[in-house]
């Protein structure tokens, strides 16, 4: 897959001009386990909130701030102690994270629970949740909800009232236009906010692994993730079976085969805006600037740190690096200014961007 | 013939009308003026302090609660709970210029230092509006408790503090505890949730010493022992919340003394030397004037373990106690002259203001604020239901645990049937006059038999109402009307989703087409205007510990206002009456719906 030689960043074949290789960013990665105050290594999402960075653990819901862990569990009042997403609202503070024991809204120290059983919440395995004005929109194991946090109204999105077919909705991206959802086995749900409808984007090929239509839908039912981009109206999707780019009007799908994604197995994809977006990996975290792709992880075969720029005509070149992400195997990532917070299957990676000649991120 | 029917109308307005109900006062920068808010009226009334006069009158929302005045002095702030607005009002002409849209049931407005933005406690909302002024417009809504009621703002103006009339939702039988919000007004966010251990019914709060200390006035219910034993402070705690950087963590300080009680304790007042505290104590008809330094100087003795156990030490309060000071009935809100020299008192059962000398600790004039000549049977019967005078040593009234006609949300083991037996938590009192029978179990025909001797025998211990005072209490619960449902559109009609919910509630057959009985339909036991039948049944929610599993079909108006739920708490929200309490269905057919059908079902019911 990659240009053999430990030359480095050589580029260009013998005896011809060096190609010019494409500046993408760099990080020196600075990780974090159980060793650092993590709660638990398998960290499923991440989310930045100014100077704190809340981590969605597998033993609970931590947040990095003035340079130390701190962690909430069961005994403060988390509902499960395995978080799977999270996400904070701006105007509030408030921290609503996503578990598989129902959702907690954490505010000023107290935690406030809803579950199915005590609330209008669908169920309590709560895969997703997002943030939008007064409306906190959730993904969870039966359907979609909305809840309106002024009149404490729950609304059910299930396939009753929606063209999903596959209740089990896996994340949530909202927007003041738009919302979707990736319904895992189920396509993408979009559900437009002024007119109140829902529309559904499957995978032309049906729900197979064989791409016989290229770019012309979705690559994958099986999503896992979106990220809607709503400045430049595109929304980004992450599948098992690759990526896709969806305008409104042209679809673009990305495959390990004929893109620089290192895998075809994506966990998540976090839009820059709609020509750029990182996509989180089992082989590593990769970012593309809309032309070009950069892959950052520990090797797979040997696990020293690792960088690689593919370039537009599909040249590979290795970057010299002294860090890595903490594992190859991403399940989010988020932004802090230029740097990168990352989720992995071994703790929490920081990527402090390093500079460079040109800013792209 | 026309002159003679308007005299008559103006006759019959003087001897009958209404009553202004006075609740809260703020006093002009220069104390020349006085802005009484009446909520029986809805007004606010403008008084000239030095002529003990009313000047002027302005109509502003319904139910209003609160008046505050913008730090210059040239706005008055009314939070109108009925409306669900604030009304902005001019202070030099006594007109409303604004008209602000708040959450459900504002309570309480009150403006940051700089005037840009009004904070607005929303008590069935449990959160807090705050409102840009200038643009008119909200632009965040932050997360208090339940029932969050009363705001102070810190004397610094960096926090702003925020405190509900009703605990947290916790766990069935748990201890009660409530909460202080704090806000930071330079960022807008809720920083800090000061925890008030077994508080539930928390009222004003006020900051001192420059926003180093801060006080709020709390009841503590012993709710979870049997009320057996009314002496020594054993069913409420009349208390006072004392936190901030002076002090450290919160203590809890009795007003109340070993055989004599003061309850309950409801609105503050700090002279501006810090040197006392007034705190009115709405059941006792009189203002508790405390020594403040000599109240921190206690505390700061106190050892950790003392500090955690002072409130239950009714001998506490004669360490800062400094006088006792009767006023008019049922005083509520105080506010002091800019100098501190006058401490003005709302009375709202006699609808006028005392006027109390702070040097001297006495009431030295009334101000009468003007109202029908006439007391009706159901004013009459007001006063009673918000005294405490008929407990035994004036230890409780009907309003301690019916919190202003609503509810505490607690959970109660009330009568001597046995200790643990028939735990029961209480409802909501509008527009019950036509729902007999009373008690949670029905046993009781009428409210005369309610509120009478059984009454006295189980809760006061002591003389209780003549029949006449009886008459007019049932009179007055006859009267409390329903307050305006907030989850109906305001036209009558329902949403989709209600209607569907209103399909599962009128549903005669289960999903597989089985026929539901009748027995077993919710419409039937839930029936007409009040949705009761007012009949007993038995819908498999009795505890081990009842003595009968019947009970008395409750009504439901206003239904999504009653939690906790079922006749003794332990549905801690609607969800759970069915997704906790109904494995069999016998409480309605309910486990044949899908969760959003459930959620449907629930939306409906909040509409009624």
């Amino acid at each position: 897959m990659f240009a053999a030689g430990a030359a480095g960043a050589a580029a260009g074949g013998a005896g011809g001009a060096a190609a010019a290789v494409p500046e993408m960013p760099r990080f020196r990665w600075e990780n974090f386990t159980t060793e650092n105050g993590l709660p638990d290594n398998h960290v499923f999402q991440i989310k930045v909130d100014g100077s704190r960075v809340w981590a969605a653990t597998e033993n609970g819901l931590a947040l990095y701030q003035d340079g130390r862990w701190k962690v909430y569990g069961t005994k403060d009042g988390l509902a499960h102690r395995a978080v799977l997403c999270v996400d904070v609202d701006p105007k509030t503070g408030d921290v609503w994270a996503a578990t598989m024991g129902g959702l907690s809204r954490f505010s000023a120290g107290r935690f406030d629970n809803y579950t199915q059983l005590n609330s209008g919440l669908p169920n309590d395995v709560v895969y997703g949740v997002a943030v939008q004005g007064d409306a906190v929109w959730v993904a969870t194991a039966a359907g979609g909800a909305r809840f309106d946090v002024k009149t404490g109204q729950w609304r059910h999105f299930n396939e009753r009232n929606t063209p999903m077919y596959e209740i089990w909705t896996y994340a949530v991206s909202a927007g003041t236009e738009k919302v979707y959802y990736a319904v895992w086995g189920g396509g993408v749900l979009e559900y437009d906010v002024k007119t109140g409808r829902w529309k559904d984007y499957n995978d032309p090929d049906g729900e197979t692994e064989i791409v016989l239509l290229k770019d012309q839908g979705l690559i994958h039912e099986i999503t896992t993730s979106v990220s809607w981009a709503e400045k430049d109206h595109v929304l980004w999707v992450a599948t098992y079976f690759g990526a896709s780019r969806y305008d409104g009007r042209y679809w673009k799908n990305f495959l390990e085969k004929d893109s620089g994604l290192p895998s075809n197995f994506l966990n998540h994809v976090k839009a820059v805006d709609g020509n750029r977006a990182w996509f989180s990996t089992d082989k590593g975290l990769a970012y593309y600037d809309g032309t070009n792709w950069a892959v950052y992880r520990p090797a797979l075969d040997t696990k020293a740190p690792e960088m690689t720029v593919r370039d537009a005509q599909g040249k590979i070149t290795q970057i010299p690096v002294t860090t890595a992400p903490s594992h190859n195997y991403i399940l989010a990532v988020d932004f802090q200014g230029d740097d990168l917070w990352v989720a992995t299957a071994h703790g929490v990676s920081h990527g402090i961007r390093l500079k460079q000649k040109e800013t792209s991120k | 013939m026309r002159a003679l029917l308007i005299m008559l109308c103006a006759t019959a307005a003087a001897l009958w009308g209404a009553y202004p109900s006075p609740i809260e006062i703020a006093v002009s920068a220069n104390g020349s003026r006085l802005y009484v808010v009446c909520e029986g009226t809805d007004e606010v009334v403008e008084v000239d302090a030095a002529a003990g006069a009313v000047v002027r009158r302005v109509g502003v929302g319904q139910h209003p609660k609160s008046v505050a005045l913008s730090s210059d002095g040239r706005q008055l702030y009314v939070a109108n709970s009925w409306s669900d607005t604030v009304s902005v009002i001019d202070a030099a002409s006594l007109k409303v210029v604004k008209e602000l849209a708040a959450g459900y049931e504002p309570n309480a407005a009150v403006a940051d230092l700089e005037g840009r933005f009004l904070y607005v406690a929303n008590r069935i909302g449990n959160d807090i509006s705050v409102i840009d002024l200038a643009r008119g417009v909200e632009t965040r809504r932050l997360l208090a408790g339940r029932g969050a009621a009363y705001l102070a703002l810190s004397a610094d103006g960096r926090r702003m503090y925020c405190t509900h009339i009703y605990p947290r939702l916790g766990p069935f039988r748990s201890p009660p505890e409530s909460e202080v919000t704090a806000i930071d007004t330079r960022r807008q966010v809720v920083v800090e949730r000061e925890r008030l251990p077994n508080a539930a019914g928390v009222f004003h709060v006020v900051s001192a010493n420059g926003g180093r200390l801060a006080i709020a006035a709390e009841m503590r219910p012993k709710n979870l022992i049997p009320l057996a034993h009314v002496e020594h402070g054993w069913v409420i705690g009349n208390s006072l919340s004392v936190f901030g950087a002076d002090i450290g963590e919160v203590v809890e300080v009795p007003i109340d003394e070993l055989d004599r009680y003061y309850t309950p304790p409801f609105g503050l007042a700090v002279t501006p030397g810090n040197d006392q505290l007034f705190v009115s104590t709405t059941g006792s008809d009189s203002v508790t004037a405390i020594d403040l330094p000599k109240l921190l100087a206690y505390i700061r003795a106190a050892t950790p373990v003392e500090r955690r156990l002072m409130a239950n030490d009714l001998s506490a309060s004669a360490n800062y106690v400094s006088a006792r000071i009767p006023v008019g009935r049922a005083p509520k809100g105080l506010a002091l002259s800019p100098d501190g020299k006058r401490l003005y008192v709302a009375n709202r059962m006699d609808d006028t203001i005392s006027v109390v000398d702070t040097a001297t600790r006495r009431a030295i004039s009334t101000i009468a604020l003007g109202r029908p000549i006439k007391l009706t049977a159901e004013r009459r019967g007001e006063r009673l239901f918000y005294s405490a005078r008929f407990g035994f040593q004036g230890h409780f009234g009907c309003a301690n645990c019916h919190i202003e006609a609503t509810v505490d949300e607690l959970s109660w083991d009330l009568e001597p049937d046995g200790f643990g037996v028939d735990i029961v938590e209480n409802r909501l009192l509008e527009d019950i006059a036509d729902t007999a029978p009373f008690k949670w179990n029905g046993s009781n025909p009428d409210l005369d038999t309610e509120c009478g001797p059984r009454t006295e025998k189980y809760f006061y211990r002591a003389q209780s109402y003549s029949p006449a005072e009886l008459a007019d209490v049932v009179a007055f619960i006859k009267s409390i009307p329903l307050r305006p449902n907030r989850f109906r559109r305001q036209d009558g009609e329902l949403t989709a989703q209600q209607e569907r919910g209103k399909a599962i509630f009128e549903r005669t057959r289960a999903k597989n087409g089985t026929p539901i009985d009748d027995t077993n339909q919710c419409y039937v036991c839930h029936s007409g205007p009040h949705y009761t039948d007012q009949q007993l049944a038995d819908v498999g929610t009795g505890k081990p510990t009842d003595r009968s599993p019947l009970v008395d079909v409750p009504q439901l108006n206003n239904v999504a206002l009653g939690a906790p739920y079922l006749h003794d708490g332990s549905a801690r929200t609607l969800e759970e009456i069915w997704t906790v309490f109904n494995p069999h269905d016998r409480h309605g057919v309910t486990n044949d719906l899908s969760k959003d059908e459930l959620n449907d079902l629930i939306e409906y019911l909040k509409t009624l």
